[in-house]
């Protein structure tokens, strides 16, 4: 690729992306040419060829490539530096939001409208929705529970969901056998979620990257064969079923309402979750799990202990798995293996690639995304993979930092302070 | 005497890197380890601080006024809490965390805030949280980069990169400092104001210093003792006159300046 830094694509450009984008959909023609226009009929023997179909492929891969090509252009020119028209209107209109944001009235005001906003929901949206957006709460607390492991630890960790599992099979096992309620399951499940990835993380203490993955990807698959197999204790393929809702002692709740009352637990939950996270992120433990990601070498060579580190993460992020999974357990009262796939693993990970890496609010925003939309979409159903595919490789290309990202705390040194240490200090580099 | 290392030998597989080095540096003193690309200086220095386990020899440090302890061995923090800190040769910055938090990662092995204090933010954490900002400037102002406490490291200009490096090694309170080039890419301006600054470390803060330098005439002015690598062993060491009319000096730096 050429990496002429020019403002604005020229004219001869285009028609370089035009020629390059022809040659891709060509070679997009040939290469899907099997199953897009030989249709065979096993029955008849016959083949149709559906000649029609090759338009279809060659215009749309053309175009779609050359709008890829544009915009990739544009990026790589530094399209920041030279401002759209729209990208100008909202630079401003961000401008003008934080700005408003900053004042306590208007702050106030916004929490207020989210706080009804959120208490309103259920009555408003119905039984329906109220479930929907409680599927999506659990992946928020998924997604910032993992955010602790990936995007302050900047481990790559793709075996969370088994943590999620053992929390659920805890409170449904342990409810089975001993009659333990909700509430207690839930300190349990948040343990138990906890001292297993405490468990994993200590072998593999030594690896990093894509060899972390795949360990704990296997982790995560073997799990849920052990769920699967281990029939007398887990019930196997069968799962375990009547597993009781969350109740308060003596009231009997109806079903519309034990699922607003499930809805105002994972409120609860969402919010401590925040609360913690976010005191963790500004303190030292926090510091640490982010210079750690950064650079694992300075940071044990400045004295950072990288095994208590890497094991604080995976502790507390495990912690949030086993949680949301007792919640998971009671709500649904029905759990299988079946349930925690390495598929579910991917989606929580996505929801943190997507939001924004050790963002709250990029996680919060992805977790909403990503389980909303598909909800909302059902009349694509059979193309979500796809679209679900198309808008993780766009992001990696043209925000690879995600939604929202993570921006670092400034801290404020009062002159005071400023003119005590400059006096010990040295004039410093001129400029 | 606040390092002694008697014997150290590092071998890669079949590489021997360092070979039966010994090498001392007293209180107060600035010492240069100086050797043609690939002589094995930062072999050593990883050594030294636990980033590689020698394959024989001993470390031993003594902070002054405490008895000396071996850490041969030792793992790197532990190394670096017992008053030992470096810089790296190619900068290691934490590059997306500001000015201020590579510092604080600098003091970390000085504080005790734990995961519970954290979430609970209790007195003593909120106090020593504090304290941490205040300190971590401190050490800003003495490099002389304060103005750019809230600037994301990897934007710094690179000789304010080399300095902040030093700084968040002096936040862990060491009683020796070891660089690794310090002077590595900065110009003749650069390179005198870092002369200063090593000099005033010294003096100011009690600290012994032992660098690898390629610049000579840095090494030549700065150092009081030098020691001269080649293929893994020692072939000389003296004060810098010594050195410069080394014969054996002489021949494995052949084609380069020792006399500027
Ligand atoms: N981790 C390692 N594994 C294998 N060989 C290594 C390793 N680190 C260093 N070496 C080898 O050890 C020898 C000494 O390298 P070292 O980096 O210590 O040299 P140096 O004196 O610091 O050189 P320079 O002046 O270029 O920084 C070299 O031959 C190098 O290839
Ligand atoms: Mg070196």
């Amino acid at each position: 690729m050429s990496s002429q830094a020019t403002t604005q694509p020229q004219p001869g450009r285009y028609l370089a992306y035009a020629w390059r984008s022809l040659l891709v959909s060509i070679w997009f023609a040939i290469l899907t040419f099997p199953i897009i226009v030989i249709r065979a009929n096993t029955i008849t023997g016959t083949i149709t060829w559906r000649w029609h179909n090759i338009g279809w492929i060659v215009g749309g891969t053309f175009v779609g490539s050359w709008i890829w090509r544009y915009f990739l252009e544009r990026k790589r020119a530094g399209a920041e530096a030279t401002m759209g028209p729209l990208r100008q209107r909202l630079a401003a209109a961000r401008a003008v939001v934080t700005q408003a944001a900053r004042r306590p009235a208007v702050a106030r005001g916004g929490i207020a409208a989210l706080l009804l906003l959120v208490v309103a929901f259920p009555f408003v949206g119905g039984m329906y929705q109220t479930n929907i957006m409680t599927t999506a709460l659990l992946y928020v607390v998924l997604g910032l529970g993992l955010n602790i492991i990936i995007g302050l630890g900047g481990m790559l960790h793709i075996g969370y969901i088994a943590f999620y599992a053992l929390g659920a099979y805890s409170y449904a096992l342990l409810n089975l056998h001993f009659g333990l309620n909700f509430w207690l399951a839930l300190p349990v499940g948040a343990l138990v979620g906890g001292l297993f990835s405490l468990a994993i993380g200590i072998p593999v203490l030594r690896l990093r990257g894509d060899y972390l993955a795949i360990v704990t990807l296997a982790f995560a698959e073997i799990t849920r064969l052990v769920l699967e197999n281990w029939s007398s204790l887990t019930f196997g393929t069968a799962g375990i079923r009547n597993i009781p809702r969350p109740a308060i002692a003596g009231i009997r709740l109806t079903l519309p309402q034990t699922t607003t009352f499930v809805y105002f637990i994972m409120i609860l939950m969402v919010v401590l979750t925040i609360f913690v996270v976010n005191r963790l992120e500004n303190s030292r433990i926090g510091r640490q799990f982010v210079a750690m990601k950064e650079d694992f070498i300075a940071c044990q060579a400045m004295g950072v202990n990288i095994a208590r580190t890497k094991l604080a993460a995976l502790g507390l992020g495990g912690m949030w798995a086993g949680l949301a999974g007792v919640v998971f357990a009671a709500r649904t009262t029905f759990i299988n293996p079946a349930s925690f796939t390495v598929w579910e693993s991917i989606i929580v990970l996505c929801t943190v690639v997507l939001g924004g890496m050790g963002s709250i609010p990029g996680v919060i925003t992805g977790a909403l995304v990503l389980i909303l939309v598909p909800e909302y979409l059902r009349a694509f159903a059979q193309f979500r993979m796809l679209l679900f595919g198309a808008v993780l490789v766009t992001m990696m290309v043209f925000r690879p930092g995600g939604l929202i990202q993570k921006r670092r705390r400034a801290y404020t040194i009062s002159a005071q302070e400023k003119q005590v240490a400059a006096e010990i200090g040295d004039p410093g580099i001129q400029g | 005497m606040v390092l002694d290392v008697r014997g150290l030998t590092m071998d890669f597989g079949g590489l021997r890197a360092v070979d039966q080095v010994d090498l001392q540096v007293n209180e107060g003193e600035i010492v240069a380890l100086i050797g043609p690309n690939g002589a094995g200086k930062t072999t050593f220095f990883n050594c030294v601080t636990g980033m590689y386990v020698p394959t024989a020899g001993t470390v031993t440090i003594a902070r002054p006024g405490t008895d000396a302890r071996q850490i041969t061995r030792m793992r790197p923090h532990l190394i670096t809490a017992q008053g030992l800190a470096r810089t790296f040769q190619n900068i290691r910055l934490f590059p997306e965390m500001t000015v201020l938090e590579n510092v604080m990662i600098g003091r970390d092995c000085r504080l005790s805030a734990g995961i519970l204090g954290a979430i609970m933010r209790n007195k003593k954490t909120v106090a020593e949280e504090k304290q941490v900002v205040l300190d971590s400037y401190a050490m800003l102002e003495i490099v002389g980069i304060g103005r750019w406490a809230n600037e994301t490291a990897k934007n710094l200009p690179y000789g304010a990169q080399r300095r902040l490096e030093i700084a968040r090694a002096l936040a862990t309170e060491p009683f020796l400092l070891l660089l690794d080039e310090p002077a590595a890419g900065m110009n003749p301006q650069e390179t005198r104001d870092l002369v200063a600054l090593i000099r005033r470390l010294r003096t100011d803060h009690q600290l012994s210093i032992f660098l690898i330098e390629h610049d000579m005439s840095l090494v030549m002015t700065l150092s009081e003792r030098i020691y001269v690598m080649d293929y893994g062993k020692l072939i000389a060491v003296g004060d810098p006159g010594e050195v410069r009319r080394d014969p054996s000096v002489i021949k494995a730096y052949l084609g380069e300046d020792v006399s500027a």
